[in-house]
């Protein structure tokens, strides 16, 4: 008896294990969280607009369909991210999510206060290797960090009103997130150089 | 193969009550971090890089993006202030002033939260659009037939969620009563 109840005890006990670890794990291990439901619809490091949400398509739970929104699903691996959105005439704001869908910055309109919104967006260690001159002139160039590589921006315009919405569309459409080419372009002789040294060697080997 | 037994009774008793519990909190959600005025909720942590497990397992598995605290904050309700489920074949009456905001939207879902169809395509009232009262409150009638004045129709569905989010606004996570977020009432004034 005394057996058993040591077993329910033990087996509850191993039960809150598992628990914390499937709670931790099921952020990654989901296959229908936001980022997998928007792959199949968006392109990668390109402004999507998506369908307005309707009763019958809405590629996620909980959308306010009083708003038009866009998805910039981002790799960073090949450089940093530059994303401009035009504000449009009632309320617009940029949320950046991580891989696991973190909201881990957003910003609005009137936070940005100018006519467009601009950001660059990069890793820590892309943000790390900016020359030092660059970042002095960069003051008024606003950085984020990404903490993972992949991820997701939501550009959101609001229509106050149902008549509103094309215009709302209209302002997102002409938004842009593309990958940046100069930092790129300047890094691009160094790597390039040594690399056709070592493209040889594996078949001197063989 | 008394060992064998008892081992393999406690590993899966690990199993069901682990997963179970994952399930439950995964679902439902949990207390942990939520900002309760009357009858709404919020989780002001969610639009954070500091969301809590709970919220970040319950936001994996429902596929919803939560509103970034740059952004705004969106608050829920799926009963009235006495704590009735909110019923579409109801007459639910959302009346009173909203907290400080740029723009606030009220929108009507069912509980997973797809909007429901209806012929006037209404589904939800941004806050350019609501007719208001003199003092600038409003009163809006959710029900199932046409109502003079803010109609939000459901469809007839037996159980739906209002979320009404704000953006643009001081309420987040400092916020923690009524007189910081002064939310409008819910109340269910009649049923078939």
């Amino acid at each position: 008896m005394i057996r058993l109840l040591f077993t329910i005890i033990a087996g509850v006990l191993l039960g809150g294990v598992v628990h914390l670890v499937s709670v931790l794990a099921l952020p990654r291990i989901a296959t229908q969280d936001a980022y997998s439901r928007l792959t199949p619809m968006t392109r990668v490091n390109s402004v999507t607009p998506l369908a307005l949400a309707d009763p019958n398509n809405a590629p996620m739970p909980f959308m306010d369909p009083a708003f038009a929104i866009a998805i910039c699903r981002y790799d960073l691996k090949d450089g940093a991210l530059k994303l401009t959105v035009p504000v449009s005439q009632a309320y617009t704001s940029v949320s950046f999510y991580t891989r696991n869908e973190v909201a881990y910055y957003a910003i609005n309109d009137r936070s940005a206060g100018r006519k467009v919104i601009e950001l660059d967006l990069m890793t820590e260690e892309q943000h790390g290797q900016l020359p030092e001159d660059e970042e002095v002139t960069a003051a008024d160039r606003l950085i984020i960090d990404s903490p993972t590589t992949t991820g997701l921006i939501v550009l959101k315009a609001l229509a106050p009103e149902p008549g509103l919405m094309p215009q709302a569309q209209a302002s997102l459409a002409a938004s842009r997130c593309t990958v940046q080419t100069e930092p790129v372009a300047a890094k691009q002789p160094e790597p390039a150089a040594p690399a056709p040294a070592p493209a040889p060697a594996p078949r001197g080997k063989r | 193969m008394r060992l064998i037994f008892i081992t393999l009774l406690a590993l899966a008793l690990a199993t069901v009550v682990g997963l179970g519990s994952t399930y439950m909190t995964a679902t439902r959600g949990t207390d942990l971090g939520t900002l309760t005025i009357g009858s709404w909720t919020a989780r002001p942590k969610s639009g954070t890089a500091d969301v809590d497990p709970y919220s970040r397992a319950s936001i994996a598995r429902s596929g919803e993006l939560p509103i970034g605290t740059g952004d705004g904050i969106a608050f829920s309700a799926t009963s009235d202030d006495k704590k009735k489920p909110l019923d579409g074949r109801c007459d639910v009456v959302v009346s009173g002033v909203t907290p400080a905001a740029r723009f606030w939207t009220l929108t009507l879902f069912d509980r997973k939260g797809h909007l429901v169809a209806n012929s006037l395509q209404r589904y939800g009232f941004t806050s350019q659009e609501i007719i208001r009262g003199s003092d600038g409150a409003f009163e809006i009638r959710v029900a199932s037939r046409s109502r003079a004045g803010n109609w939000l129709p459901t469809g007839g569905i037996e159980r739906y969620a209002l979320m009404l989010r704000l953006y643009d606004t001081p309420v987040g996570v400092a916020t923690r009563t009524q007189r910081d977020a002064p939310m409008p009432s819910i109340t269910t004034v009649g049923c078939p």
